[in-house]
């Protein structure tokens, strides 16, 4: 029972915030400025229509949307086989190979700003969604990897090994065989490389200017002349959580089956 | 597992290899090549040596940036890893309940990073938001723009709530790949609470706490953005972190010289930590 | 390419830790090297002796430009001595 009660406590505390985020989302600017009220007296979709009628601001999610979609794409797509390589095979510099893909997941992405720029820019990709997904994929790429790689260890090698004496190829095992047993260990990295797309700023920032720019950069312009419009700010911030709910609520089977990942 | 030799495996990590390289070393050459030289454009440039390096590892401002760098790092760390692991195992095992919970908790995580800066901004003003507005009724003297403690205290709660769910969600996963004959033999031993998960929950949540602690402590050493939108670094600059000091030199000043030494200077510490880390782990394991 | 502002000297410093890593990797082709343990307190092998020697001279460098007003030769000249240590004997 007391377990009961310091995990709702918890989750009080996870959703406080978020409440009051919501809370101000449905009241005007006036309300809000004015005394405390813990939940809208003046009830208004006024900031949400604000928001999903002007294309300048919800074509922010749709950006945000497609470079985060293309990112888990490319991600996947190269992770798998590669995952599968460090999971079966020993090759030259395999281990270090590792470390430095992983390695790319600690570099400052304030270290890589200026040159990032300077690199879409001059292959001329620069506000495109296609830069930030491939910027995304420096971090993406490796934490896929590492995660798949601990999912794929745990199969047994000798499923492999009677596949390929039914005279199964490697691309045909690796398809039909493969990839449906490690079905939970795709979700879960799918999962966490939705999240570290959807959540970036300063990548995304920088490699956007008017066609890609993603709902997190567009929200700052709130901020006007005559003050923040503390209403509008609320709502396009309860809807940057909302796509992030119907990820979590998809993975959720996957998350609960449990994984235990490990390199061994 | 026994792993076969088979360097033709190069060809399945070959498309990893290429697309990270162009976005980690074509850029990471370049930050290099600023760092020697002060750059006003491609070609307005002077070669400087070294200069920029003896200027950045003598800046007191940064020294102290980096001091508080590792200091918040490692309270972070250690108020999430161990709140997170009690988490995971308060929560329901099966059921609507516990997906419910799942979602729940993982909310926090799928927040932009501005966007968790603007909700504790909004929550912690006194005028307007809940927790300032409670602080201030029940008589507490609460500023996060005036008190550099209540800035540092604000900032670690804001990254307690927003991170702790990573390290839940992978302790839970990880508790529930434990068979349930587990359990019951631990039963029939008449085992304690302490012992069932001295002995047999803490060795499984190893592998996924070397993730969580990785992952957490490379993103805290990089925060950015929450920081930034809640007090801006300041008061003074107090919550600045190395990010944003690298940052403002970069963008804000323009300086690209010793931002790129900074970066690689940073970039170094970052590396040399984690190598650390995760050699100590890997080979914990190998001995197991 | 311009816009990478490339000098000499950081040419020549990528083109030697390339040459590095190739020579290296061709060595591990012909004779691969077995795991053993030296003076440091883990197993290495040569692959990861060159890591650590390669990440501890960066750190050298920086100590002795930061730190000193000797040049940086010596900080090369030190770290090629640690260098050789380590790869013989650690």
């Amino acid at each position: 029972m007391k377990s009961r009660i310091a995990l709702i406590v918890y989750i009080l505390f996870i959703l406080l915030p978020i409440y009051w985020l919501l809370n101000m989302s449905f009241k005007t600017n006036q309300e809000i400025l004015g005394a405390i009220t813990f939940w809208p007296q003046n009830f208004t979709f006024e900031n949400y229509q604000k928001i999903l009628t002007d294309p300048s601001w919800y074509k922010g999610y749709i950006n945000s949307m497609i470079y985060v979609s293309l990112n888990m794409v490319i991600s996947l797509t190269v992770a798998l086989p590669a995952a599968y390589a460090f999971s079966r095979y020993k090759f030259v510099g395999d281990k270090h190979l590792f470390f430095w893909l992983l390695s790319n997941k600690m570099a400052p992405p304030a270290v890589f700003v200026l040159p990032f720029f300077q690199l879409y820019s001059s292959v001329g990709l620069f506000d495109t969604h296609i830069a930030v997904a491939l910027a995304h994929c420096l971090f993406n790429i490796p934490l896929a990897v590492w995660i798949l790689e601990g999912f794929m260890s745990s199969v047994p090698k000798e499923i492999d090994e009677t596949a390929y004496i039914d005279g199964y190829s490697f691309p045909r095992f690796f398809a039909k065989i493969f990839i449906p047993l490690i079905g939970s260990g795709i979700g879960v990295t799918a999962f966490f490389l939705f999240m570290f797309s959807w959540i970036e700023l300063l990548l995304a920032r920088t490699l956007t200017a008017t066609e890609a720019q993603p709902i997190q950069v567009i929200m700052t312009r709130t901020v006007g002349a005559s003050g923040i419009d503390w209403g509008v700010l609320a709502a396009a911030g309860v809807l940057t959580i909302i796509p992030g709910i119907f990820v979590i609520y998809f993975v959720r089977n996957h998350i609960a089956k449990g994984f235990a990942l490990g390199r061994t | 597992m026994n792993k076969i030799e088979n360097n033709k495996a190069w060809f399945l990590v070959l498309p990893v290899f290429i697309l990270v390289a162009f976005s980690a070393i074509i850029p990471l050459m370049t930050v290099v090549n600023y760092s020697v030289q002060d750059v006003f454009d491609t070609n307005t440039r002077y070669f400087v040596g070294t200069e920029w390096f003896k200027a950045i590892l003598n800046d007191a401002a940064l020294q102290s940036a980096l001091m508080k760098q590792f200091m918040f790092s490692f309270t972070t760390l250690s108020i999430e890893i161990p709140l997170g692991i009690g988490i995971a195992l308060l929560m329901p095992k099966r059921g609507m309940a516990a997906s419910l919970c799942l979602v729940l908790i993982a909310l926090p995580l799928l927040i932009p990073l501005n966007v968790v800066g603007t909700i504790w901004q909004i929550f912690t003003r006194s005028d307007i938001g809940l927790m300032g507005w409670s602080l201030r009724e029940m008589g507490v003297a609460y500023n996060i723009s005036r008190n550099p403690v209540d800035a540092w205290a604000t900032i670690i709660l804001m990254d307690v709530w927003h991170w702790t769910p990573l390290i839940a969600l992978l302790c839970y996963s990880g508790l529930r790949s434990i068979p349930e004959a587990y359990y019951q033999a631990a039963r029939i031993d008449r085992a304690s609470r302490w012992a069932i998960f001295r002995y047999i929950q803490l060795p499984k949540l190893t592998n996924v706490l070397i993730i969580g602690i990785l992952l957490r402590f490379m993103d805290s050493f990089m925060i950015y953005a929450e920081p930034f939108v809640l007090t801006g670094g300041g008061p003074g600059s107090s919550t600045t972190f190395l990010s944003q000091a690298l940052t403002t030199m970069a963008i804000g000043q323009f300086d690209v010289g010793p931002a790129a030494a900074f970066s690689i200077i940073y970039f170094l510490i970052i590396l040399a930590v984690s190598w650390v880390f995760y050699t100590t782990i890997m080979n914990m394991q190998k001995e197991k | 390419m311009s816009w990478m502002v490339w000098t000499t000297p950081t040419a020549g410093f990528f083109i030697g830790i390339g040459l590095i890593l190739a020579s290296m990797s061709i060595w591990q082709y012909v004779s691969p090297s077995i795991e053993r343990k030296g003076f440091l307190p883990i197993k290495t092998t040569r692959g990861d002796r060159l890591f650590i020697g390669l990440l501890t001279s960066a750190f050298i460098h920086l100590g002795i430009v930061g730190f000193t007003d000797l040049s940086i030769l010596v900080a090369t000249a030190i770290s090629a001595i640690w260098m050789a240590i380590l790869m013989r004997w650690g």
